[in-house]
């Protein structure tokens, strides 16, 4: 008995030992590459192949920084924010829109409309990349920072419109029973009382869509093409043509395009966290 | 009397129908404008030979179409998809499974861990295009500078026709591990905190719990991540675009890369859209057949 019992222990043991050494290769794994762009981001030129990839910065060098930042990183960023502010104020509204019949009225298409609103999440965006290219250029938006906001919206909306109605689905009839009886109409109703009630789901949705519409690519890069237009995915993609072999240089851009997300982690881990996963809902 | 309540009744569903479409209009506005239009637009545009500037597009009937069921490149494409999807699925999904489980079983103690395992959620797909392309680069590269401490030389795994596929699958993996740890942690929640406590008191093994306990309790969440991870395989474009560009030669192609190539560096629109609407039938088939599978086998259940 007692030898079985230490037996088991041992076993135990040995099973802890190699799941923390796997964690810590894990652990590797996932900060080497991380830290490879930090520590080099401050790096000289020379520094990083003199002084080995992995090796910490002799000294807190900004000049990096300080390049980037004078050579159009603002514009890139501004542009961003833009696009952001925008294109999430409009899929917040029309997908609460959308959901509000779709989560509480009774009518006869609900279930068809509802399906086609879904069946959009599997659509792969490159099948509307060449029309919605010869779009922009008709319309006379091609290379303006207007020309992504529309994709951007078009694209958020079906999974946006899924969350909200499953969330608006939670919210108590009796509210709208007794707002009914009072006289207030569909319109008010929801401005008055859907909208605020279903705040905690659209500031999730703004975590999940503004990560995504943050570091949107496909059409940032195909409907733009000065950088005074472009977003910030696309800065580096322009720095690199002028610093391809500054790699210090590659990393500082890489850092400040990081930077914003770091922030949200360190300030809102658990909001950013829950947000970034919404989309993973259960089929 | 009963009269009066039917045409009330009626007058009310009228105005609940008029509120709907009022509700709605914005929504189908937007999606007929940038993905139902566009997606008839692009089986449009696949009929004809165009560079997309000039206005003399010539129709040319199904011939793109010809063209892309013979093209050895945009199967080779397809393939690579496949081996991105398959392999994805294989890696990802148990790793992200196997921290979430560490983290679960260590409890408070690995906090730290589990702020380190998501750092790479919190970079986009380009920039963890870029950051690798650095990072394996054969001069100056994380891998080289490995390599030289045990005595090698430089390695170039993006460069290799070989290694290049493999290295981008590993790459992708760094790229979504996380976001699947957190995925199964969150299904860990779901599992309650009472039959962990049972199964320990009736004298189970941490092991046996996770195999025979945890484990069938998760599976229905396992089943959805991977459907996620399948169809998010099929679409995949900016980190490979960005990194290999596709190549060296086709060695990294995918179906998206591909597209874009035809349609915006030679300005083949035409064949562009045929290849863009190949890939959305190839996507369309594949999820609903997927689909069909799982939900076919809850109805068993």
């Amino acid at each position: 008995m007692e030898k079985e019992y230490k037996k088991s222990i041992n076993k135990s043991r040995i099973s802890w030992v190699s799941a923390i050494l796997l964690a810590v290769i894990a652990t590797m794994a996932a900060v080497l590459p991380f830290i490879f762009m930090v520590f080099n981001s401050f790096k000289g030129k020379f520094e990083m192949l003199t002084k080995g990839v992995f090796a910490p910065p002799e000294k807190l060098n900004l000049t990096n920084y300080e390049e980037v930042l004078a050579g159009g990183f603002v514009k890139y960023f501004g542009n961003s924010v833009f696009v952001l502010c925008l294109s999430l104020l409009f899929v917040l509204f029309i997908s609460a829109c959308a959901a509000y019949p779709l989560a509480r009225f009774q009518f006869r298409m609900n279930g068809f409309l509802y399906a086609v609103i879904v069946a959009c999440m599997a659509i792969p965006i490159h099948i509307t990349l060449i029309p919605v290219f010869q779009m922009t250029k008709s319309l006379k938006i091609y290379d303006t920072i207007w020309a992504m906001i529309g994709p951007n919206v078009a694209f958020a909306l079906p999974i946006s419109v899924f969350i909200l109605t499953s969330f608006m689905m939670g919210i108590p009839r009796e509210i709208e029973e007794s707002a009914e009886i009072d006289g207030c109409n569909k319109y008010r109703m929801f401005f008055t009382m859907i909208l605020p009630l279903a705040k905690p789901g659209l500031s999730t949705l703004a975590i999940y869509n503004g990560v995504n519409i943050w570091n949107e690519f496909s059409f940032a890069y195909t409907l733009t093409q000065s950088p005074k237009n472009r977003t910030l995915p696309l800065a580096v993609w322009d720095f690199q043509g002028q610093y391809s072999m500054n790699t210090p240089m590659i990393m500082a851009v890489l850092t400040l395009t990081v930077l914003p997300m770091i922030l949200l982690f360190i300030f809102a881990q658990d909001k950013l966290v829950k947000g970034m996963t919404a989309g993973a809902v259960k089929g | 009397m009963n009269n009066h309540a039917d045409t009330l009744g009626k007058r009310r569903q009228r105005s609940t129908n008029i509120a709907a479409f009022v509700f709605l209009l914005p929504v189908f506005l937007i999606l007929t404008i940038f993905i139902f239009y566009p997606i008839i637009d692009s089986f449009i545009i696949s009929t004809y030979r165009w560079n997309g500037i000039a206005a003399d597009k010539v129709f040319v009937g199904l011939s793109n179409w010809g063209k892309l069921i013979g093209d050895r490149e945009f199967w080779f494409a397809f393939r690579n998809n496949i081996l991105i999807m398959i392999l994805s699925i294989v890696i990802q999904i148990p790793i992200g499974l196997a921290e979430a489980t560490f983290i679960e079983f260590a409890g408070k103690k690995a906090t730290v861990c589990k702020v380190l395992w998501f750092i790479p959620m919190l970079m986009s797909s380009v920039a963890i295009g870029f950051l690798f392309n650095y990072a394996l680069a054969a001069n100056g590269g994380m891998v080289s500078a490995v390599s030289k401490l045990f005595g090698g030389g430089n390695i170039d795994l993006l460069g290799n026709k070989n290694t290049a596929l493999i290295t981008v699958i590993l790459v992708i993996a760094w790229q979504f591990i996380p976001f699947y740890m957190v995925y199964c942690m969150a299904a860990y929640t779901n599992v309650s905190e009472d039959v962990y406590e049972a199964s320990l008191i009736d004298g189970a093994t941490k092991g046996q719990y996770f195999w025979q306990i945890a484990l069938p309790l998760l599976t229905p969440s396992i089943k959805s991540a991977a459907i996620l991870s399948m169809v998010g395989s099929l679409k995949y474009f900016d980190l490979i675009y960005v990194m290999t560009g596709g190549g060296p030669g086709t060695a990294t192609e995918l179906m998206a890369t591909y597209m874009y190539k035809n349609a915006f560096v030679q300005f083949n629109m035409g064949y562009g859209s045929a290849v863009a609407a190949g890939m959305f039938i190839l996507i369309t088939v594949l999820s609903l057949v997927t689909m069909r599978v799982i939900n076919g086998k809850k109805e068993e259940a």
